[in-house]
């Protein structure tokens, strides 16, 4: 393995807090997204006396979600910071979320003191044990001495290979008492390896399936934006002449506007996406894991298809769908070798043509609604108002599948949701390390009115921090997506779906000195939001929209991708 | 269910075992049994696990699984190769004057010792692979079986063989 780091073998004596700091500058980190306590005064100590920029969230999982979006947007590792117990605690569901969708985070969590570990001591948790599962790797720091190479090792398993999230967890006694450090260390990872550059001879394979193929079809996913592929992406379909659908993850990753892209595919992507995963004789799938909700069925999952899987994480690879072309590697090195690889497009006009007519017979389609706002609707104008180029985060619900339906992306980085865990709470938040990673460009958070509620005491982040974030509730008063199930599955039996009562989202939006607007018209939301995008002060947008709309299309659970109901009016 | 040997080298950091047993739990990977020990490096060990899997599938699932831990180094499937498996188990089992002499009889083919007598009770300890253990418990079960050890199974492959796993590659990768 070469790791480059540069050395600079600069014995100092430090404390813990002091080594922490140091060694987070070290790595560059522009920002850590965190909340103090008990077990990490001396941290926060140290932070006081060496600044890095701090941003104080208001709860740890909202610290957590912000380092989310941050790492989403920018491509680096978010760095969070919270003390131990209950602060550690907090994080759990960012972490896993982070898991999930492979964000690189580094997480450092204060520790009761080395002596006191293992008697139930005030505040005390078994952070390292808890989160075992939900990290790609962890660490609990014994000795001071250990700390610059442990924080080294942790940003470089976070953001290499497959990212994750890497925890480490350092007891007070370690931060406070100091030691003589050494940051010259190198990193000496001999059990992590990844594998970067593709096996030649599997490409050539590939090449030729591609050459034989009558009807391919590319699945990129949000592999494809981590190894920052786009481009290489985009050779490959043009020069070979092969559709291409994204995973839910994977938006913004090709061109939405692009003849080659057929749309999302998956439980509420389009129907030509679906028809061409089921259809296709041959399925690349480039940096997607084959999640449940993207395969349906997986019985029927393409059934007639050679599938060809590009990850580079080898558990991916067959693990839920056999596959004959394994390819373990980078996505950008080996679309780049691909599109090296001679042999002509595949020839499938005939497909191309077959597709199409799916897309111009089977559109996203929703009502026309005249008194109460159609939240497809909604979607569709905030696209265009800011010219499809906001940077767009969501909730989980109806509201999330909406925006992914409607607000296409033309490039990368730009999409921030909570696809593998579906985490309500995620997408505000998220939306603030978001506009902290690209202060310069419009970002919109898109949310539904019960997830806002789990997350929305980082309100006050927009005013502390004069971030112009865009907040659009799409207020349908209810849990719409449990409330559509009920009504599809459960017989329309509405359990504790339907709120009974809701707080006034635009005086929560003033008693926080931002913005609040409420909307029940779509003109009403298109002359507003025809100001309001573009303005630099944040926002609250509270969208009154029809309470009965569903998702459409859809893959209902159990069925397979060619079930589809619902894609027509 | 097929049953399978698995060997992992794994680096001696606190908590490994957690994590590979968590791992397991996790990923809903029947074990059978582990056992870890030091090797001759200092600061690695040696897992060996023997694992009941459905599938071909789920195999190469777990020893990918088991790779991707940072801790990890090596991971082998065994089971088809030359290896040397060995588990030991601790019998004690009922002994009144006229059975002792039986018992006896019985060990001594089984090349197992006796470590550890009382007055009603014979204690054997025999080392061995699977079967050769079993069928020592059959015997001596009559006799009635007061506590019953096993270590599980330890093993690596044999000297001089080419070690080939189906799925090598991955191995490699690391
Ligand atoms: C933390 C969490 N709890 C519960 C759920 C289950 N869940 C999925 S969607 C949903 C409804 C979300 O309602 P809302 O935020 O109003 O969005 P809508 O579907 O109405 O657009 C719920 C409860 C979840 N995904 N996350
Ligand atoms: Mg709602």
């Amino acid at each position: 393995m070469k790791v480059k780091v540069k050395a600079e073998p600069e014995e100092q004596r430090l404390t813990g807090a002091e080594t922490l700091i140091h060694a987070l500058k070290q790595e560059k980190v522009e920002v850590v997204f965190g909340y103090p306590g008990g077990a990490v005064l001396p941290i926060y100590d140290a932070l006081y006396r060496n600044p890095i920029r701090h941003v104080l969230a208001r709860h740890e999982q909202g610290a957590i979600h912000a380092a989310e979006g941050y790492a989403r947007v920018s491509g680096k590792p978010g760095v969070v910071l919270a003390t131990s117990g209950p602060g550690a605690t907090n994080l759990v569901t960012g972490i896993t979320d982070a898991m999930m969708d492979s964000l690189p985070l580094v997480i450092f969590t204060g520790q009761v003191a080395s002596g006191v570990i293992g008697t139930d001591a005030f505040q005390e948790a078994d952070v390292t044990g808890i989160t075992m599962p939900i990290t790609k790797h962890n660490y609990q720091v014994r000795d001071l001495k250990d700390l610059p190479r442990i924080v080294k090792e942790a940003f470089h398993i976070a953001s290499n290979g497959r990212p994750g999230p890497v925890l480490v967890d350092i007891p007070k006694d370690v931060s406070a008492t100091a030691a003589e450090v050494n940051f010259g260390g190198k990193v000496h990872l001999p059990g992590f390896q990844p594998t970067k550059n593709p096996n030649v001879l599997q490409i050539k394979k590939l090449n030729e399936a591609i050459e034989s193929a009558k009807k391919p079809v590319i699945l990129a996913g949000a592999g494809i934006l981590h190894a920052k592929a786009s481009e290489q992406l985009r050779a490959v379909a043009e020069s070979k002449n092969i559709p291409v659908v994204h995973t839910l993850l994977g938006l913004g990753g090709f061109p939405a506007d692009h003849p080659l892209f057929l749309g999302m595919g998956g439980m509420h992507g389009c129907y030509a996406a679906n028809m061409a995963l089921y259809e296709c004789d041959l399925l690349v799938n480039i940096g997607a894991r084959f999640d449940d909700r993207l395969t349906g069925n997986l019985k029927t999952f393409a059934p007639e298809a050679v599938v060809a899987h590009i990850d580079v994480d080898p558990a991916e690879i067959g693990k839920n769908v056999e596959t004959h072309i394994p390819i373990v590697g980078d996505a950008k090195a080996a679309l780049q070798k691909l599109a090296d690889e001679q042999g002509s497009s595949s020839m499938c006009e005939e497909w191309l043509v077959h597709l199409r007519q799916y897309q111009q017979e089977y559109p996203y389609w929703h009502k026309e609604l005249e008194d109460v706002i159609s939240p497809q609707k909604l979607i569709s104008e905030i696209h265009s108002l800011t010219g499809g180029d906001a940077i767009v985060t969501t909730d989980v619900g109806q509201h999330q599948m909406w925006a992914a339906q409607y607000y296409t992306f033309n490039d990368p980085h730009k999409w921030v949701t909570s696809g593998g865990l579906g985490t309500m709470g995620f997408g505000f938040p998220a939306a603030i390390g978001a506009q902290i990673a690209e202060p310069d460009k419009r970002v919109v958070s898109i949310v539904g009115d019960g997830g806002f509620q789990m997350t929305s005491e980082e309100l006050i982040l927009l005013r502390e921090l004069d971030l112009p974030v865009k907040i659009v509730i799409v207020n349908n008063g209810t849990l719409g997506m449990v409330r559509q199930w009920q009504e599809s599955f459960y017989e329309q039996r509405y359990s504790h779906s339907v709120f009974n009562l809701q707080p006034d989202f635009v005086k929560l939006a003033d008693s926080y000195g931002v913005r609040g607007f409420k909307v029940s018209t779509i003109e009403e939301a298109k002359a507003l939001l025809s100001e309001v995008l573009n303005d630099d002060e944040p926002a609250l947008i509270d969208c009154r929209v029809c309470a009965a709309e569903n998702v459409y299309p859809m893959v209902a659970p159990g069925t397979g991708l060619h079930e589809m109901i619902g894609v027509k009016p | 269910m097929k049953r399978r040997i698995v060997t992992a080298t794994v680096l001696n950091q606190s908590g490994v075992l957690n994590r590979v047993t968590g791992l397991f739990t996790k990923r809903h990977f029947n074990i059978e049994s582990i056992t870890v020990g030091h090797t001759e490096t200092e600061g690695i060990s040696k897992m060996t696990f023997v694992v009941n899997v459905e599938d071909d599938r789920q195999i190469e699932q777990l020893l990918k699984q088991l790779n991707k831990q940072i801790d990890v180094l090596k991971v082998s499937d065994i089971t088809n190769q030359a290896i040397v498996a060995r588990e030991l188990a601790l019998i004690k089992v009922l002994a009144t004057g006229q059975t002792r002499a039986e018992i006896s009889g019985i060990v001594e083919p089984f090349r197992a010792l006796i470590i550890d007598m009382s007055r009603d009770t014979l204690t054997v300890q025999v080392t061995g692979d699977a079967e050769k253990i079993e069928a020592i418990i059959e015997l001596l079960r009559p006799y009635g079986i007061k506590e019953l050890a096993r270590t599980g199974i330890t093993a690596f492959t044999r000297g001089f063989q080419k070690s080939v796993t189906d799925l090598k590659h991955y191995t490699l990768l690391k």
